[in-house]
């Protein structure tokens, strides 16, 4: 056990999540304690309406918790300035009204604006970054097409590569494979994995893809009606964890095969 | 980097720009000579002392009205897509030159209907502008609020829309109860004229198009981060609601002390952006700003030529000219393109 101590990235200490208005509180989900370190590529799972985006959206600062508190490298996050934030997080969105008149490369490099100067004119660090991330996500060929040009698959990995020109030591994605075959979905969890590895950062995405999480993820993140239980995926195996994610009946979970079936 | 290959196309534009500022002052409906022209502007030695005052005392003025409003519009087209992510929006569209048109047309009517103490104070050129402009930006500020709550860029448009019918009802609420003179003051207002303005006064409208171009550019850092939608500028560590208060300030004070000078131009502000897009394909700000600014004199003073047909007496309403020529360009733009390009 003579493994150094890996850094805390994100963690959440009694954390409630939901929506706030004057006069009342929505409590989707209460006490979520988890801890994410770097390197680590981590699922959050869940059935629909369960509460991911909520959830991703209270870890990215976009949205207030209710109740207790996010941390990112041991920082409170509410306490982090807005330029410093997008200095340690960065986000890959779905459905955003994104002008597709950029191209691969302006896009990519968008992901600098926290580190330009007030014209935004890139720097020699900056096209550096930008062409790394490009090569992390294999991407350079399509450099100078333009984003109208691209299929969902590639423009997944364009925005991938946003996240990584960011230069953030965590990463959050909603649903990045959302629109994707099967064969695309496997493709951007493998490349997140990869760069788990490559870069050392911590990813954090949401996902339905449950079968290839279990596969590819180092923890899980378990989200169930105001429950959340994490663990490794080995770990959820042995527990029977995966057993109680949907309602009973349709679909269940096949320890043999660590995946779920539809009930014949 | 990519951005210096647009470097060309931009230089051709200002040329453009400075050729059409000398055709726009040589043509008119008094014949000068080209030669009396320069001479008259470089204060030399010119033929007849008339032409003089007709080059720097009219035209030149006009000209420079016509790249004021030309430009600012739309520069302020330009914030407003960006802003909203809308390419629908526009000062027109969003309600702002309604919103300038009631401002104006309660100083113009309102004076005579509310009684004459007031009469004199309100009829003055600047109290038409701080009219024109606190129109716009009570329409901008009202299309704002609603879009903090409504999130969905349609609903915002419609909403501009509705404003704009309501200031039109009220304007011709106005209208009904005010005087014929009055009224026929506030028509020609309307139709949009570059002519009318002294040297004093187009130094006013400088001023506020200074301001309005340095706080657009000033913002094309964050109007570049806002073209992946507010959810991902806020993650880039933009302030949200300080960008979209200095947009807000710019655009009205552009679009309010245009429309207050030379009335509601229709079309500029919507289509320019488009036009330009065309041209040239591209969506990053620091070019597009430069090169929006340039198209748009580069309209106003083609528009301005036509409305004062060269040789004829007769000067057509500005805010015909700019929907006559601008929308069919646009049309065959986009048709022979089929690419919408936002």
């Amino acid at each position: 056990m003579n493994q150094p101590k890996k850094h805390s990235i994100l963690k959440t200490i009694g954390l409630d999540i939901g929506y706030s208005n004057k006069t009342e509180k929505t409590i989707i989900t209460e006490a979520i304690n988890i801890e994410v370190h770097e390197g680590e590529l981590v699922a959050v799972i869940g059935v629909n309406g369960v509460g991911k985006s909520t959830f991703l959206r209270t870890l990215s600062g976009v949205q207030d918790a209710l109740e207790g508190k996010v941390l990112v490298k041991n920082e409170q996050i509410q306490q982090i300035g807005s330029l410093e934030l997008a200095s340690l997080v960065s986000l890959v969105l779905t459905e955003q009204p994104i002008s597709k008149n950029l191209s691969v490369f302006e896009l990519v490099a968008l992901g600098r604006q926290p580190y330009t100067n007030w014209i935004g004119r890139l720097s020699k660090t900056d096209l550096r970054q930008i062409k790394k991330s490009l090569q992390n996500v294999g991407i350079e060929d399509l450099q100078n097409k333009k984003c109208y040009e691209l299929s969902d698959g590639q423009l997944q990995k364009v925005l991938i590569a946003r996240a990584i020109a960011q230069n953030t030591p965590l990463v959050i994605l909603d649903e990045p494979t959302t629109h994707l075959d099967l064969y695309h979905k496997a493709y951007v969890l493998k490349l997140l994995k990869k760069l788990t590895r490559k870069t050392n950062k911590a990813i954090v995405f949401a996902s339905h893809e449950i079968n290839l999480a279990i596969q590819l993820c180092d923890k899980i993140i378990l989200m169930q009606n105001n429950s959340v239980t994490t663990g490794s995926p080995k770990e959820l195996l042995e527990s029977g964890a995966f057993a109680t994610v949907f309602p009973e009946g349709l679909i269940v979970f096949d320890k043999a095969s660590a995946s779920f079936k539809i009930n014949p | 980097m990519q951005s210096q290959k647009y470097v060309l196309p931009l230089l051709l534009l200002f040329i453009g720009v400075i050729i059409l500022v000398f055709l726009n002052i040589s043509l008119g409906s008094v014949n000068i000579p080209f030669k009396d022209v320069f001479a008259s502007i470089f204060n030399l030695e010119v033929s007849k002392e008339t032409w003089r005052y007709i080059v720097v005392e009219y035209r030149l003025p006009k000209a420079i009205t016509a790249i004021i409003t030309g430009s600012g519009l739309a520069i302020s087209g330009l914030l407003m897509q960006t802003l909203f992510r809308n390419p629908l929006a526009g000062p027109y569209v969003l309600g702002l030159s309604s919103g300038a048109s009631l401002g104006v047309a309660i100083v113009i009517m309102g004076a005579s209907v509310f009684g004459g103490a007031f009469a004199g104070i309100l009829l003055s050129k600047w109290s038409l502008v701080i009219a024109s402009s606190l129109g716009s930006l009570l329409v901008l500020i009202a299309v704002m609020l609603a879009s903090l709550r409504l999130r969905d860029t349609m609903a915002i448009l419609i909403i501009g829309l509705m404003f704009a019918s309501l200031t039109a009802a009220v304007v011709s609420v106005l209208s009904y109860f005010s005087p014929a003179a009055q009224l026929q003051q506030y028509v020609f207002w309307s139709f949009g004229s570059l002519g009318d303005l002294s040297w004093n006064e187009v130094g006013i409208l400088a001023m506020f198009w200074f301001v309005g171009i340095i706080l657009a550019i000033s913002c094309i850092k964050n109007l570049n981060t806002l073209l992946l939608g507010e959810q991902y500028a806020k993650s880039l560590g933009v302030s949200i609601q300080k960008n979209r208060l200095i947009i807000i300030i710019a655009t009205s004070l552009l679009a309010g002390s245009i429309t207050a000078f030379a009335g509601p131009i229709a079309f500029v502000g919507l289509a320019v952006p488009h036009l330009i897009r065309q041209i040239i394909p591209v969506n990053n700000h620091s070019i597009l700003v430069p090169a929006v600014i340039l198209g748009g004199a580069a309209l106003m003073l083609i528009c301005d030529i036509a409305a004062q047909m060269p040789g004829q007496e007769y000067t057509l309403p500005i805010n015909a000219i700019t929907s006559l020529i601008g929308a069919p360009v646009v049309i065959w733009l986009l048709v022979r393109k089929r690419k919408f390009l936002f």
